[in-house]
């Protein structure tokens, strides 16, 4: 889902590069370096050393991701003005050598980026969170002849990550070590896919050698007991469920029962969609979380959705907090860009996506994969 | 940026724009720029909303504002008019036996909204039965059955069938005698699928439905034009459901969608039950797609000159003695003596003014509350053309509104009344001339 966005990153990258490079040349032209023949032949040969090129290129990369996950950790410490500060005064030393490219047309190599990362679904607001930060890197970041790939790669990754703030979590080592019955709870709008995501969950829960017993706490929305007995029964795992329109906590409180009776491994608690703007609806779900006191609550959100998937992780977030995200209906085609949007807005781990409508089709995620994914090999971007 | 900020900055390039005495080419660029902003952020199509702001500038910069109304109002008005365009003629459904197809992506609001469109069929006075499409989400049958109960519609649905094309059809078969409005359920699907979409078309094929109705979540992003349009190359979308309103989403998605296949949206969801279902009104719309409460406000403003216009139009119909319906429905608070009618009443001569006024009196707000209500099951035809309502028409709509057939006829004897009034009027030239002078219309 991501080959999109990394196409579009590429393609800024390129362009600030050709930029810079001219830059470069410009300095030279100008006199301030003196450059000997032999090392524009170094130049032009380059091409003709494809091996050596890609070799060196790997060994680049590897660097690049031990250094990206170093100064990961940094960047969070530092702040913004002490930077500032420091690199005012090594940029007044080296103001005469290192190559800046003009406001103007840095504006207008963001824009185009922006349109890219619009039209992968990331919401305005990260985009805008995205974009400073590059401007504040490249402000900063001291440009040279050699370095101005890696450089800017590494102000983009900086960037994305910053956004997707590498917050890993064990999901199955955290199913291994926590205390049993684990209680999950399911929260999200209306049809993003919670009552799938259940399915597959205890699937992959049974495949790792996991017990589970589901909870049919969505008794508003019509059919829906009847949906999760289907999957439950295809599934061979027991429901839990009341009546339709029954109070949702009592059908949470009695699946934990029967999982401490039972001693089953996992409570899969489902809930009913909900509009992040119906205070009512809100409430009642604040109220099932007090009384199934889950040990986990991942918020299920729809890929296909736009900016305001900002907005439905924000207030989810605010009301009940959401520990984990599963992103849904990436297999439409979706961009991938709300996995960003969701993931700078509440800053929690994005666990796993749905790929279809089977119930293998959920695959684990990994935020380093999304980045090699987004920023890694050439050949992957033809594709 | 949160959309607060967003909304101030507008304001104060708009404020900026207003205090210009000409609009200069920056500051229009600045207000396309944030205009194109906030369409970004209500998840309006990329490309469109480039090619929309290009359209925007070039007009703002050449048109010249209506006398009365600033540059402001104007480059809104522009917007407005813009987005309007984009989103096509308005469309109602016939209310008339026909074969409705539901169609859409996962987790839309299809199946709910099966049952919002049975209420308003049923609302205007014709039997609507569902047919359960969707054979393969775990446990769709049950969920439409319990909807069709809920809605007191017909049902149909085959629980061990995996053939949706089969059911659709045995569906039709077995209901076309007994229900007018027949909506087919179908399954989820994206544009990926070859296999639901070529399901999809087959079902289609073999039923022929009148209206394919393309039912889109307000907060479907980026992806909504090309989805949408998969679905329009594959059964011809006649119109577009805008669920999930009752949300934060603008549903800019939506209207993507209708630009990409031109097929207008007609109805928004507004929430769970059946009932939460509203007619698609383009203004208020587009005031919530660019976030700016006020601009509805501003736009209000900008069109009042018009609305003078609109007013003067509508006297002038009056007293040329065309007196429809929706005439009668729309200024039933002139009837009601509130609204600018009341100033006809006043100029009338003593007799006439007595005759309106004692119609008033003897209408109770009651009797027009009532009255709204039959009309709201009349269709667009018999409000145009109330000649046409004869007894069976009667029974349909008495039947719709839930009251007496004697209530229908009393409305129609009130509606001939009150025309042979207006006609009254309109056949006097001198009275007719000081009234529009009396209005401050110009003759
Ligand atoms: N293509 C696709 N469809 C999905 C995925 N997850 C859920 N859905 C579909 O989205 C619709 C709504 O899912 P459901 O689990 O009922 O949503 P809930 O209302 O949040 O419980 C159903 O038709 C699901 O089959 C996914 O990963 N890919
Ligand atoms: N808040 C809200 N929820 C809606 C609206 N329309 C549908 N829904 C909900 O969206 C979810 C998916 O609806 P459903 O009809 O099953 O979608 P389908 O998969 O397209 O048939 C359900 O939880 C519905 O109750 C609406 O206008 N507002
Ligand atoms: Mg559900
Ligand atoms: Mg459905």
């Amino acid at each position: 889902m991501f080959k999109f966005l990394k196409r579009k990153l590429k393609k800024f990258e390129e362009k600030l590069e050709a930029e810079l490079e001219q830059e470069v040349k410009d300095s030279i032209e100008e006199g301030e370096i003196k450059e000997s023949p032999a090392q524009i032949e170094e130049e032009t040969s380059k091409a003709s050393v494809q091996t050596e090129k890609m070799e060196e290129k790997r060994r680049r990369e590897e660097e690049f991701e031990k250094r990206i996950e170093e100064s990961l950790k940094s960047e969070l410490h530092h702040t913004l003005q002490t930077r500032k500060s420091i690199e005012k005064a090594v940029e007044k030393k080296e103001k005469s050598r290192t190559p800046r490219i003009s406001e103007e047309k840095l504006e207008d190599l963001l824009w185009e980026l922006e349109i890219g990362l619009l039209e992968a679904d990331v919401a305005y607001s990260v985009i805008e969170s995205i974009k400073n930060d590059i401007k504040e890197e490249l402000k900063y970041a001291s440009i040279d002849r050699g370095n101005i790939r890696e450089t800017i790669t590494n102000v983009l990754q900086h960037a994305i990550s910053h956004v997707l703030q590498s917050n890993t979590f064990d999901f199955l080592e955290f199913i291994k070590t926590k205390d049993k019955p684990i209680v999950i709870m399911f929260v999200g709008v209306n049809g993003s896919g919670k009552t799938l995501s259940i399915a597959k969950m205890a699937v992959y829960l049974k495949k790792h050698g996991f017990s589970s017993v589901m909870a049919a706490g969505d008794t508003f929305r019509a059919g829906a007991i009847e949906q999760l007995a289907v999957h439950a029964d295809k599934i061979g795992v027991k429901l839990i469920k009341h009546r339709p329109g029954a109070d949702p906590a009592a059908v949470a409180y009695d699946a934990i029962e029967h999982a401490k009776a039972k001693h089953k491994d996992v409570v899969l608690l489902d809930t009913a969609g909900r509009m992040q703007t119906n205070v009512n609806l809100m409430d009642e779900m604040a109220k099932i979380k007090r009384v199934a006191k889950p040990d986990l609550i991942i918020f299920v959100g729809d890929a296909l959705a736009g900016n305001d998937a900002v907005e439905q992780a924000k207030r989810f977030n605010e009301v009940v907090g959401i520990d984990g995200v599963i992103l849904t209906k990436v297999d439409t085609d979706a961009k991938g860009g709300s996995a960003l949007s969701v993931a700078y807005t509440i800053g929690k781990p994005l666990l796993f996506i749905g790929v279809g409508q089977g119930y293998e089709d959920q695959i684990p995620f990994d935020p380093e994969w999304m980045l090699n994914n987004i920023f890694g090999k050439e050949e992957k971007i033809a594709a | 940026m949160v959309l607060g900020d967003l909304e101030e900055s507008l304001r104060g390039t708009i404020r900026k724009i207003a205090n210009a005495v000409t609009v200069d080419g920056k500051l229009i660029k600045e207000i396309v720029r944030d205009i194109q902003r906030a369409l970004l952020q209500a998840d309006v199509n990329v490309r469109l909303v480039l090619e929309l702001s290009k359209k925007i500038e070039k007009r703002a910069l050449e048109e010249k504002p209506p006398s009365g109304m600033s540059n402001r109002e104007h480059v809104i008005r522009i917007v407005h008019d813009e987005l309007v365009n984009l989103l096509g003629e308005t469309k109602d459904l016939p209310i008339k036996k026909q074969v409705i197809m539901m169609v859409g992506l996962y987790g839309q609001g299809k199946t709910t909204t099966c049952g919002k469109l049975a209420t308003y069929f049923k609302k205007k006075g014709l039997r609507p039965a569902l047919i359960a499409g969707d054979v393969h989400r775990p446990a769709a049958y049950d969920q439409l059955k319990q909807i069709a109960e809920q809605v007191d519609a017909a049902f149909y649905g085959d629980k061990n069938e995996k053939d949706a094309v089969k059911v659709v059809k045995d569906g039709i078969n077995k209901l076309k005698k007994t229900s007018d409005v027949i909506i087919v359920d179908t399954s989820g699907r994206h544009k990926l699928e070859d296999n639901l979409i070529e399901e999809m078309k087959n079902i289609f094929h073999a039923t022929k439905p009148d209206e394919k109705l393309l039912v889109i979540d307000a907060a479907v992003g980026q992806q909504a034009g090309s989805q949408a349009k998969a679905f329009n190359d594959a059964v011809d979308i006649t119109g577009i459901i805008l669920t999930k309103l009752d949300g934060t989403a603008k549903g800019g998605g939506a209207l993507s969608a209708a630009a990409e296949v031109g097929a207008p949206i007609i109805f928004i969801g507004t929430g769970e039950h059946p009932s939460d279902f509203e007619k698609f009104d383009p203004t208020r719309f587009i005031s919530r797609l660019l976030g700016m409460g006020d601009i509805k406000t501003l736009l209000e403003k900008a069109e009042e000159s018009m609305k003078g216009k609109d007013a003067e139009k509508t006297a002038k119909r009056l007293l040329s003695g065309k007196f429809t319906l929706k005439d009668m429905y729309e200024q039933m608070d002139m009837l009601s003596g509130m609204g600018p009618l009341s100033k006809i009443a006043d100029m009338l001569p003593i007799g006439f003014s007595g005759k309106l006024k004692k119609v008033d009196m003897n209408t109770t707000q009651d009797k027009l509350r009532k009255f709204r209500v039959i009309m709201d099951s009349m269709t667009e035809e018999e409000m145009e053309n109330p000649n046409i309502i004869k007894s069976s028409r009667v029974k349909r709509i008495a039947r719709g509104a839930g009251v007496e057939n004697r209530d229908v006829k009393e409305l129609l004897r009130y509606y001939n009344m009150t025309k042979k009034m207006m006609k009254g009027l309109s056949g006097n030239r001198k009275m007719r001339k000081s009234l529009m002078k009396q209005l401050q219309f110009d003759t």
